[in-house]
């Protein structure tokens, strides 16, 4: 009887297998990237020229050494301070037809509070003791609720989200009008710019 | 009665080695792709708070890192205050307007006006910590900032 070897398993292919898989790899991994909120420190200035302010105009937030929130001297949850810094921001003070009239506001309109939105400053004061978690959670909720004015006014101008316009500018493959876009994205930035000011 | 007759042992084909090569090239290539280089060692807790507002930092190139945090298990004879790491060395605050001007001079000067502090600062930490490295980043005039943080829901417990 004639010994038979065992035929060889044909390797040539495992090569393009490996490259296929190394392809597949290259795609669907992305490098990881980090992420955070970004903020404009104030310039030290010598000059220090008061600016008066009207106590109605400023959001205070006073955040203490036990992680406690005083919003308007009132002790407030970090859950509620999304939906009142949205009421202040949003709440167009000024009755219409004077000057500053806030027409695509749809707050209270309540003269005790905020005449406009460019007017309105939040202001953030925390002691040296509080956590690093708690201040960034607030700084997120305060973040939060104007991109939630912002996302509405773009949805009713544009019909899309002003999240989602953002991220149509930053996306590369993008198909439209780039220049139309940021004049679009300018336009809401200028209606509801961020003022947020931190007390040293 | 040979047509029973057993195989001898010892024949296995031998296993074909010539895609080995091919498997580690691809490894190679993939963690060479994936793997993103840590530039500095931790020395400290790096447990970062969590975001949900959160804006991407691309252009790695234009980002300069502040650590801060309790020294790790390894360097607890540090102490177990809060302390800020820059490179490879914890640093005290003064420190900061050193290494952020060693930043600047690496950096081609037209990407200076562009270049970003991200702080790393673990959620423990407290704000005192960081009060003082703002105030130290606004003298040397490196205004912006990014608290670098996780993505996640803020009142998730974690």
């Amino acid at each position: 009887m004639a010994k038979r070897a065992a035929p060889e398993v044909n390797a040539g292919s495992m090569a393009d297998i490996a490259f296929l898989l190394l392809i597949f790899f290259l795609v669907t991994t992305t490098i990881e990237t980090d992420t955070g909120i970004n903020r404009k420190l104030p310039p030290i200035e010598d000059s220090q020229e008061d600016v008066i302010i009207k106590q109605k105009n400023i959001f205070t937030v006073l955040l203490n050494n036990k992680d406690q929130l005083m919003v308007e001297e009132n002790l407030m949850e970090l859950k509620d301070l999304r939906k009142a810094a949205v009421e202040f921001l949003d709440n167009g003070g000024i009755p219409k037809g004077q000057e500053g009239y806030c027409d695509y506001c749809h707050g209270k309109r309540s003269p005790s509070s905020s005449d406009n939105p460019d007017k309105a400053i939040i202001s953030l004061k925390n002691e040296r003791e509080t956590s690093y978690k708690m201040y960034v959670s607030v700084q997120n909720e305060l973040v939060a609720a104007y991109n939630e004015l912002r996302d509405k006014r773009a949805q009713s101008l544009y019909g899309k989200s002003f999240t989602e316009m953002q991220a149509d500018y930053d996306n590369v493959n993008w198909v439209g009008n780039k220049t139309k876009l940021k004049e679009q994205l300018e336009k809401i930035k200028v209606e509801y710019p961020q003022k947020l000011s931190e007390v040293q | 009665m040979g047509k029973f007759k057993k195989k001898k042992g010892g024949e296995l084909p031998a296993i074909s080695t010539a895609s080995l090569p091919d498997i580690v090239f691809m490894l190679l290539f993939f963690f060479m792709v994936a793997t993103v280089m840590r530039e500095n060692t931790l020395m400290i807790k790096n447990n970062l708070p969590y975001a949900d507002q959160v804006e991407k930092l691309d252009k790695k190139d234009l980002v300069m890192y502040i650590y801060a945090g309790k020294p790790s298990e390894q360097y607890k004879q540090y102490g177990t205050e809060a302390r800020i790491q820059l490179n490879d060395k914890f640093a005290g605050v003064e420190d900061i307007a050193a290494f952020i001007a060693a930043e600047r001079a690496s950096k081609r000067e037209e990407l200076v006006p562009f270049l970003t502090t991200a702080l790393k600062v673990d959620s423990d930490a407290n704000m005192g910590l960081i009060g003082d490295i703002k105030q130290e980043l606004r003298k040397v005039n490196a205004l912006k900032i990014n608290y670098t943080t996780r993505k996640g829901n803020v009142f998730d417990k974690h």
